[in-house]
């Protein structure tokens, strides 16, 4: 009896440990960028230009670039993705074509990011001719990210209650007039919330825009969508795998790094917010 | 008259929001589709763009020989072996360390915890979710090689080894929220009637709850290895990327996701290099597709149980 107490508080303890590798993982990797990068961090580090072959300057085009995406992206993929789980939710009828539907979201949101760079370069920079530039990027990354926006906008449409459709219905009207009026408002804080963590993740993704149109330096912003552009995550690759300098380009590195990490969890913790937020607000 | 007038209307109105409707309803159908569409599209690109590399260089070779040599002047060789057996070998290594750990915590969150450290967890793990590749890549090319290198003497700097631990800490947040989600669908009745029984907490958990939730916590497994597999940036930057056939977690290796990232970027477009990089992206998409339809199957099973 004895023994299998000590037997169990072994184990406990052993379980708590794995929780505690991943606190640890997180604090020693966090601990050693911004130990790394917080010194080079200042206004004038992310709002001036590169110099000198990017050994010295900021990274302001890197951020514009990255930002741009991000819009880019959303203006893409937002509408789709919200349009495809209201007819996936609200319209669509049980049967084997829905469920084909719900099988092709599932294996997209499983297919790997440089695959979907493959189809980047292969649909957007070279079928299509919008070359290497933020357009092609911007939809490539659209893509990659429908499957999550679907996703979380299915979950948020589910979760307003039948009656009140069926309340809306009964009084006369449409389907879209009760999908527009008395669904969507309940449905879209959800839905937003999922989008920007969606984002987020398009915001880090390096792979797919690698063959879509980041470039390694610029000496000007995009000027237009059919521009390449800089981004933030295609630079950090570049610059910390490049071997001359290390002294020099290193501190760059880790401040472009921190930057990144404050957009995309900046983003994440808005999400989560806004997700606890409207929790406690509708409560059916 | 005037009544006349706004019957008129009024019956032209309810016609206009009918037509609005339907209008609207095949709109939304054709939004429906898009999924289907991206899949295809991707299928279509890659098949177009990689089959042409079977014709022009000999196919079988592909997947026989093994050395990858594309840019010799006088004999290229594409050998996708290397790549695969690295594939193979990080992943591999990134489920050893990452399995255990990942169920242990997705227990300890769902059984042990007290709810305020749960609480805590949770973000915590998502927070890890949120980071993005490059980052991690980083991480293992300045950090954790260095580390690798000091404590086990590694045959190069970096190594498959670095690749495995940082694609096992990128696996983490996955197998745990599904594994959790496992371990909790578990009937409360289930627990209790093992407790009364007079069973302890551990062997309730060992003897009930996780048989139980096996299935579940599998299809976490399987997705986690499937981001693995499909990981870019980090096994790039962590593995050293040399094309070579060795067994030694201990020595550099190079994945397929690595090898189109490397060299897309180098080559001249519709050359047979080009079309064996697609062929590379046929092979991670179909072995992703298994996988990825493996792990729903699995799932739907067990949400079919409880």
């Amino acid at each position: 009896m004895k023994w299998k107490k000590t037997k169990e508080i072994i184990i406990f303890s052993l379980l708590r440990l794995s929780a505690l590798f991943i606190v640890i993982a997180l604090g020693v990797m966090l601990f050693y960028i911004f130990s790394g990068g917080i010194g080079k961090i200042s206004w004038e580090f992310i709002s001036s230009f590169p110099t000198n072959g990017m050994k010295s300057g900021g990274i302001f085009p890197m951020i514009v670039g990255t930002l741009s995406l991000m819009i880019l992206t959303m203006f893409i993929a937002l509408p789709i993705g919200i349009f495809s789980a209201l007819y996936l939710v609200e319209y669509a009828k049980p049967g084997r074509f829905t469920d084909i539907i719900r099988l092709a979201v599932h294996n997209l949101a499983g297919v790997p990011s440089i695959v979907y760079g493959l189809l980047g370069l292969g649909l957007f920079v070279l079928f299509l001719g919008f070359g290497l530039s933020l357009i092609s990027a911007a939809f490539t990354l659209a893509i990659m990210v429908l499957p999550i926006i679907i996703t979380a906008s299915q979950e948020a449409l589910y979760a307003v209650p039948k009656n009140i459709r069926e309340g809306a219905l009964a009084l006369g009207s449409t389907k879209w007039e009760t999908t527009r009026y008395h669904v969507l408002p309940y449905a879209l804080p959800g839905m937003l919330t999922g989008s920007i963590l969606a984002l987020s993740r398009a915001a880090g993704e390096t792979a797919p825009i690698i063959m879509t149109g980041a470039a390694f330096y610029m000496t000007h912003l995009p000027s237009s969508i059919f521009d390449e552009f800089m981004a933030l995550p295609y630079s950090i690759y570049t610059l910390s795998t490049e071997s001359s300098d290390v002294q020099v380009i290193r501190p760059i590195v880790f401040g472009a790094i921190i930057v990144l990490l404050l957009i995309v969890l900046g983003m994440n913790l808005i999400a989560i917010s806004l997700r606890n937020y409207y929790r406690k607000k509708y409560r059916w | 008259m005037k009544f006349n007038k706004y019957k008129f209307w009024r019956y032209d109105y309810k016609k206009i929001r009918k037509l609005k409707d339907n209008i609207i309803r095949k709109i939304l159908f054709g939004f429906g589709l898009t999924a289907i569409i991206f899949i295809l599209l991707i299928l279509i690109f890659l098949l177009v763009e990689g089959l042409p590399f079977f014709f022009e260089a000999d196919g079988a070779d592909f997947f026989t020989d093994d050395v990858w040599d594309p840019s010799s002047p006088n004999e290229p060789r594409y050998g996708i072996l290397p790549m695969i057996l690295g594939t193979f070998l990080v992943t591999l290594g990134a489920i050893i360390i990452a399995v255990p750990i990942g169920i242990g915590c997705a227990i300890y969150l769902s059984e042990i915890a007290h709810p305020k450290i749960r609480e805590t967890l949770k973000p915590i793990i998502e927070i890890l979710a949120g980071i993005p590749s490059v980052v991690f890549g980083f991480f293992a090319l300045i950090i954790l090689s260095k580390w690798i290198d000091e404590f086990f003497n590694a045959t190069t700097k970096l190594n498959a080894l670095t690749g495995s631990i940082m694609l096992a800490v990128m696996m983490l947040p996955i197998i745990i929220s599904l594994s959790e989600d496992a371990i909790r669908s578990v009937p409360r009745e289930m627990k209790e009637a093992s407790l009364a029984l007079g069973l302890s907490k551990w062997d309730t958990i060992k003897g009930v709850v996780l048989p139980a939730a096996f299935s579940g916590i599998t299809a976490g497994v399987i997705l986690g290895v499937a981001r693995a597999i499909g990981e870019t940036m980090t096994v790039l930057m962590a593995t050293g990327n040399a094309p070579v056939i060795s067994f030694d977690m201990l020595t550099s290796m190079r994945t397929m996701t690595a090898t189109i990232a490397i060299e897309m970027g180098e080559v001249p477009y519709g050359s047979t290099h080009y079309h064996a990089l697609f062929a590379i992206g046929i092979i991670l998409f179909i072995i992703t597709l298994f996988v990825n339809f493996t792990a729903s199957i699995i799932r739907r099973r067990f949400r079919e149980r409880y």
